[in-house]
């Protein structure tokens, strides 16, 4: 059967205010992943990318497809970039069935954000904002639900109220985060956080407190996804997409569901793979608000619907030390909002036993990436052979 | 009177929905064929595929799903804190409607809570908030 592979990473420095031009962000991760990989700009045939170039606010997404193919004159036979995919790493899902399929060899993926250097300089970067709300935000915006942290609060309020879920508990994400973060020579944020900082926090949307959410970052993160049949192009040890999905089933919809598609999505990965739950040694899950991390963790089976909030109590577990080590690099509360990148680029590094302070013990072969909250979700298992 | 709202963008789809408090009653699109109630309004039936679907008036009241207390001022001129809440309607099976409570302390609402339309007109849009009942 065909397969795909991870073969190369690279990150842009991370920051806030960058002042380096967008597309270079791009292109320095882009190096460093072809540096990594041993592959070369003439090797690239295929582009992947999340959300594409987002016209109507640049710092979301200043960099599209089209930009870089013609900047670099790359001679791609495929590309794809676009938002209505299932979230950030459908990019890279659909990247890996694209080789898989024989439609190109060696595919760039990249995010690359900009939301903190827009937010300083919007004579540059300006949001363009219609007099009305449309689409899916009219459905939010008149009750002043404008940030997706308010979407998220309602659904960890369920947690609080039906499964006991404490502020105690749901702290674990942000604290493990904080701390892995300290690690990470890279991570936008560096200073330790303890709890009592924590529980002091003031609220942003109940039960959701300001250190849940991530910063707006500027920052590249590539992954280079490759065929079975083109791995004697490259010289690093490479990562196999052992498993993908993306949105499976539920209503596309952040009011509406019953439950965020990171529970079906979750459930739908193991069904394409032998692996289970246990063999995985590392998790890295998204945290753009620290409870999505925790919808993660029950929608992929790790615990039952409900049981998230102990699962992670006092965050032994979940420690870089313990038996399932979440966000390694931080996650995005920690390393800054890469947007879902991240988390792939992390579980590679983990699988190669490249992490340096921040590396997992033993010899890691399995690890789960996932992206998304609400009705976005998609999901990577990777897997060293 | 609360401070100017984001509000919709008005469509042959959603007009019906953001201007039904003008009579004081809430609608939501409804199948004619099979009653299922179509919740954001599309222009088919999920469930028969039917193209007969119309506005249909429901009683206006409904039971609190889930809520937030939100603390954060997401524009300046944002009174805060408030509640925001998923209202399950009652007369529409299914449908679950985003919206504000209003009219009690924000620590006063629960799950479960009964709650009932208010609706506030900001230009020409009604805009269907909830207060609680009794
Ligand atoms: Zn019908």
């Amino acid at each position: 059967m065909a397969e795909a592979y991870i073969t190369g990473i690279g990150q842009s420095q991370v920051g806030q205010k960058l002042t380096r031009h967008p597309l270079l962000l791009t292109t320095d991760a882009i190096r460093e992943a072809l540096a990594d990989s041993g592959l070369s700009l003439a090797d690239i045939d295929g582009i992947s990318t999340y959300p594409g170039k987002a016209s109507g606010y640049l710092g979301f997404s200043p960099v599209g497809c089209e930009d870089l193919i013609d900047a670099l004159h790359l001679k791609v036979r495929w590309y794809n970039g676009g938002m209505e995919t299932s979230a950030q790493l459908g990019a890279v899902a659909t990247a890996a069935a694209a080789v898989k399929a024989g439609l190109a060899r060696h595919v760039i993926c990249f995010r690359t954000v900009y939301e903190a250097a827009a937010m300083a300089r919007p004579q540059d970067y300006p949001m363009s904002r219609s007099a009305r709300v449309e689409a899916s935000s009219q459905w939010t915006a008149p009750f002043n639900a404008t940030s997706a942290v308010t979407w998220v609060a309602q659904y960890a309020m369920r947690h609080v109220k039906k499964y006991g879920m404490t502020r105690e508990q749901l702290a674990q994400i942000s604290l493990t985060d904080r701390a892995n973060a300290l690690l990470n020579p890279r991570a936008l944020v560096r200073e330790p956080l303890s709890m009592e900082q924590y529980l002091a926090a003031r609220m942003i949307a109940e039960p959701m407190c300001l250190f849940d959410c991530d910063r707006f970052s500027d920052a590249s993160t590539v992954l280079i996804v490759s065929a079975g049949d083109a791995l004697g192009d490259v010289k690093c040890t490479p990562i196999r997409i052992a498993a993908s999905a993306y949105q499976s089933g539920g209503r596309h919809s952040w009011d509406q569901a019953e439950v965020m598609a990171s529970y079906p999505t979750g459930a739908e990965l193991w069904k394409h793979t032998d692996y289970k739950p246990k063999d995985v040694n590392t998790v890295q899950l998204y945290d753009g608000f620290a409870f999505l991390a925790i919808t993660w963790l029950e929608g992929l089976g790790f615990c039952g619907i409900g049981e998230g909030g102990k699962f992670i109590e006092g965050g032994h577990r979940i420690a870089l030390d313990g038996e399932l080590p979440l966000n390694t690099f931080g996650g995005q509360i920690g390393a800054g909002r890469l947007h879902g990148f991240g988390f792939a680029h992390e579980s590679v590094v983990q699988l190669r036993g490249q992490g340096g302070a921040r590396q997992i013990k033993g010899d890691p072969k399995v690890a789960v990436a996932a992206s998304g909250g609400g009705p976005l979700a998609s999901v990577l298992l990777l897997a060293r052979d | 009177m609360s401070a100017p709202r984001p509000l919709p963008r008005l469509d042959p789809d959603n007009r019906f929905f953001w201007t039904s408090g003008e009579d004081g009653k809430l609608r939501f699109l409804q199948c004619s064929d099979c009653a299922t109630f179509l919740h954001p309004p599309r222009p088919i039936c999920f469930n028969c595929l039917s193209e007969n679907v119309a506005p249909a008036v429901v009683p206006g009241t409904g039971v609190v799903d889930t809520f937030t207390i939100n603390h954060q001022k997401w524009s300046p001129n944002m009174e805060v804190p408030f509640v925001i809440a998923r209202v399950a309607i009652d007369g529409a099976p299914g449908v679950i409607l985003t919206t504000n409570i209003i009219g009690s302390p924000v620590d006063e609402v629960e799950f479960g809570d009964r709650v009932e339309v208010v609706f506030e007109q900001q230009e020409d849009v009604f805009l269907p908030f909830f207060k609680k009942v009794g």
